[in-house]
């Protein structure tokens, strides 16, 4: 029998295409996305001054300014992330510490998946018969949290759940052998173990609610003024109280009627700014994630 | 050496900086087992892959030296790596099979060098099957998972799968470490089968192993091949002090 | 009762009972918010949706073509507009699961590992991008390239309804990339999570690099595969913002070059102006595509689940 020798080597064509496929999409796809943010960033920043930061757009001036949209967003951001938290990280304490595995865990499980899943406009629909008809919010900031909690409550949940996990259960055994109640050793065992894991949701749910834009656009609705501040520090709380339940438009909402209007110089502006908003909430996910996984 | 299958000459093998193996002189027989003993961390399992080249794969292993196989380095530029490890097999301590059919387990092999033909797969499958003694077990559930199988049944695979490119050599790597002792008796068992046609090359931390089933043990002690002769002699008269100590169990 | 020398174990149960209670009343309703929401949202849209198929009728409203809600007869159907999600999506799939997929197995197998580390954290910022920034990307560099090609393609037609650029294709190139980052991320999670077991093994049989890639690792990475491609549909069928200004502005037959609405483009659009049987009929819309995204959901995590199954 003739030995086949090993001293031949074999071309294999199949291999080539597909690792040139490889290549090829690699590419296309690190430099589109790349791209993408290089473009807005660019072609944005010029627009991007202390002037386009901190005064509201005046017709009368002729000059344009986000300083009230930055503002809403802040708004909906702390709002939602005030409702949002608890209620994740109490489902996440209930389904991880307090219920028996069984149908209604599965339920609830099964209702948190599935919300994670509905598109954002849906949402927005929802929001805006429900909150903003329904319960008589009409166009506000509170009408968009409201809307937006539910969005990000999913995030939470998972999140905290996945933190809560990964404390051992020697501690929970520990503090309930010493005598802990049930909700104090939650209280100063579990819950301070668990803050990277809580905090990390947090920050993603962040990231959602300044990215979010289908959701807000018939429920907050697209105002973009600052409240007039007197002097009275009383009167200027009031306003502040007040305007939660105003419209208000937050930096995507204005992004995309600059977009409308064509004014793509202000678009980019904006666009360049919420990069850098989200480049700044990634970089703190990664190191709250870091902290983890020190831990 | 009655028909030596492997020669190994000057073999050197660096990860980094660290010179992992010094200077091995070998030669493997045919058609007979082969262990490498020795305590954790000697090199025995490190060498082993040198034999079908997995070191390759490896970041910052570099390999001197030369391993003659049927008259050919296999460490020559030449050489197809993928041919060589068609005709080297190997078999790991973890058995892994993957996440397919029992069938197209055994058939992955066969088809990455081109074959086709059902009829043929079909014979190959069975043939490799009843190679490594396993084939009346699985015969009716060819189609189902190959991670529904027990341990030593999913080993008994892993064999069989190696067998189907119909290798020359077979390395096997602490095969039955992973499993339990009945398991462990039907691969030994099998290895007795499988040197008639192979050449078998085994690592195993188990020393009575090495003297059940082995005709040649090479003994292995930081990087070095301390001695190598026939299982009876290496046991019974074992010529350097280390060894002996070894052996009798004064350390690893 | 104290002796004075035992510690009793009698304590105050009765206010750690209430605390313990309350705390435990609190956090079970937190949890049933979940369920509570899911609840709602499909009431609302059923009711909200209804009123508008028992005025024009299931039939019409599903599968008429003609969409003229302010016309003086107003026609109110959407079966174009139900066709161009569909198509739209599955395009937008077709284009940019291969490519992510790719682009996964380079960062897992084939990158070097220097450059690997750098790309893959940038390729997770992505993720988070607003859509309405690709929108924007969209209608300002797609658009006016798509406007050019279409003015090659269709010189000297007659019939052809020149769009500017604004038409399915453009759409679909935006959502293609919009799920690029899930797909890569999810991906490659996968297929580092396989086991080095399944390479050394398909490698030690005398397999290549690439067949290992294609034959072991990634059949063995199906199951997250699949997640990712089911997240990217799920994306790809919800998204409005960004394709609303480059999808175009009229209900048509969904072809590439055809100015086209999708299911969430028509809600966004006409909502802000619509008024009485329209903004009933927009409700309608919202409401099939919210069944379809839950016919979506099921269908693919039963597929996942059977996938899983088969491989246990």
């Amino acid at each position: 029998m003739i030995k086949d020798t090993l001293y031949v080597k074999r071309k294999r064509p199949t291999d080539m295409l597909l690792l040139a496929a490889i290549y090829i999409s690699a590419t296309l796809a690190v430099a589109l996305l790349l791209g993408i943010i290089l473009y807005v960033f660019v072609k944005g920043i010029h627009t991007v001054n202390w002037a386009f930061l901190t005064t509201v757009t005046s017709a009368r001036k002729q000059t344009t300014g986000i300083a009230g949209n930055l503002l809403n967003t802040l708004y909906i951001i702390v709002i939602t992330l005030l409702i949002a938290t608890p209620i994740g990280v109490g489902s996440a304490i209930y389904l991880n510490e307090y219920a028996k595995p069984g149908k209604l865990v599965s339920l609830i499980e099964f209702t948190t998946e599935t919300l994670s899943g509905i598109p954002s406009i849906i949402f927005g629909l929802f929001g805006m018969i429900f909150f903003g008809e329904t319960l008589g919010f009409g166009y506000s900031l509170l009408t968009g949290s409201f809307t937006l909690t539910l969005m990000v409550l999913p995030l939470i949940t998972r999140n905290t759940q996945e933190a809560l996990r990964t404390v051992p259960d020697s501690y929970r055994t520990g503090a309930l052998g010493m005598g802990s109640t049930k909700w104090h050793m939650i209280r100063t065992i579990l819950l301070p173990s668990s803050m990277p894991g809580i905090v990390t949701g947090i920050i993603l749910a962040l990231g959602r609610i300044v990215g979010e834009s289908a959701a807000l656009l018939f429920t907050a609705g697209s105002d973009y003024k600052l409240p007039k501040f007197t002097g009275a520090f009383g009167d200027n709380l009031a306003k502040l109280a007040h305007k939660a339940m105003e419209s208000g438009g937050t930096l995507t909402i204005e992004l995309y009627l600059q977009m409308q209007k064509g004014q793509y110089d202000n678009a980019f502006g904006i666009g360049c700014v919420l990069i850098v908003i989200v480049l700044i909430l990634n970089l703190l996910t990664k190191l709250a994630a870091n902290k983890l996984r020190r831990e | 050496m009655a028909n030596s299958k492997i020669t190994v000459e000057n073999l050197n093998l660096h990860y980094g900086e660290n010179h992992a193996l010094k200077n091995v002189n070998m030669e493997i027989a045919d058609h007979a087992i082969t262990a490498f003993i020795g305590p954790s961390g000697c090199g025995k399992s490190t060498f082993l892959r040198c034999l079908n080249r997995m070191n390759d794969l490896v970041d910052g292993c570099r390999v001197e030296g030369k391993v003659i196989l049927d008259g050919e380095d296999i460490y020559d530029k030449r050489v197809d790596t993928t041919l060589l490890r068609k005709k080297v097999g190997m078999v790991f301590q973890q058995p892994n099979p993957f996440p397919m059919s029992i069938y197209d387990n055994i058939a992955y092999g066969p088809r990455l060098h081109g074959i086709k033909n059902k009829k043929e797969l079909d014979e190959i499958v069975e043939r490799s099957l009843q190679g490594a003694a396993i084939f009346e077990e699985v015969k009716d559930r060819l189609l189902k998972s190959a991670l529904g199988l027990s341990g030593g049944q999913q080993q008994r695979l892993c064999i069989a799968r190696a067998l189907a490119v119909s290798p020359e050599v077979l390395l096997m790597d602490e095969p039955t470490s992973a499993l339990d002792p009945i398991s462990t008796l039907k691969i030994e068992e099998l290895m007795e089968t499988l040197k008639k046609k192979y050449t078998v090359v085994i690592v195993t931390h188990n020393m009575q192993q090495a003297a059940r089933v082995s005709d040649d043990t090479a003994f292995f002690l930081v990087g070095e091949v301390v001695e190598k002769n026939a299982t009876s002699e290496i046991f019974a008269r074992p010529r350097d002090k280390r060894t002996e100590d070894y052996i009798t169990g004064r350390f690893g | 009762m104290n002796s004075g020398t035992h510690a009793s174990v009698m304590g105050n149960r009765k206010n750690k009972a209430v605390v313990e209670t309350v705390a435990q009343i609190v956090f079970t309703i937190c949890a049933f918010f979940a369920v509570l929401a899911v609840v709602s949202i499909t009431l609302y849209m059923i009711i909200s949706g209804t009123p508008a198929i028992l005025k024009v009728g299931l039939k019409e409203i599903l599968f008429s073509t003609e969409w003229m809600p302010t016309a003086a007869e107003p026609k109110f159907g959407i079966l174009w507009v139900i066709l161009t999600s569909i198509v739209g999506t599955t395009l937008a799939i077709l284009l940019g699961v291969p490519i992510g997929v790719l682009t996964a197995v380079f960062l897992a197998e084939v990158a070097p590992k220097t450059l690997a580390a750098i790309v893959k954290p940038a390729v997770e910022l992505l993720a988070g991008i607003p859509s309405v920034i690709y929108g924007l990307l969209g209608i300002y560099l797609l658009n006016p390239l798509m406007y050019q090609l279409e003015r090659l393609i269709f010189r000297g037609s007659t019939t052809h309804q020149f769009t500017g650029g604004a038409n399915l294709l453009s759409a679909v190139i935006v959502l293609a990339i919009m799920i690029l980052p899930t797909v890569i991320n999810i991906s490659e999670t996968s297929i580092c999570a396989v086991p080095a077991g399944i390479k050394s093994s398909s490698l030690a049989l005398g397999a290549s690099h690439v067949q290992t890639i294609f034959r072991s690792i990634l059949p063995a990475a199906k199951s997250g595969i699949v997640t990712a491609i089911v997240l990217g549909v799920g994306r790809a069928i919800g998204e409005a913002m960004a394709i609303t200004l480059v999808s175009g502005s009229s209900v048509n037959v969904p072809l590439p070059f055809n100015s086209v609405r999708f299911l969430t483009t028509a809600i966004v659009s006409e909502m802000g102006y619509s008024s009485g049987l329209h903004r009933q009929v927009l409700f309608t819309i919202g409401l099939v595509l919210f069944v379809f995204i839950m016919i979506i959901n099921v269908v693919l995590n039963k597929i996942l689940k059977k996938g899983a199954d088969d491989n246990d």
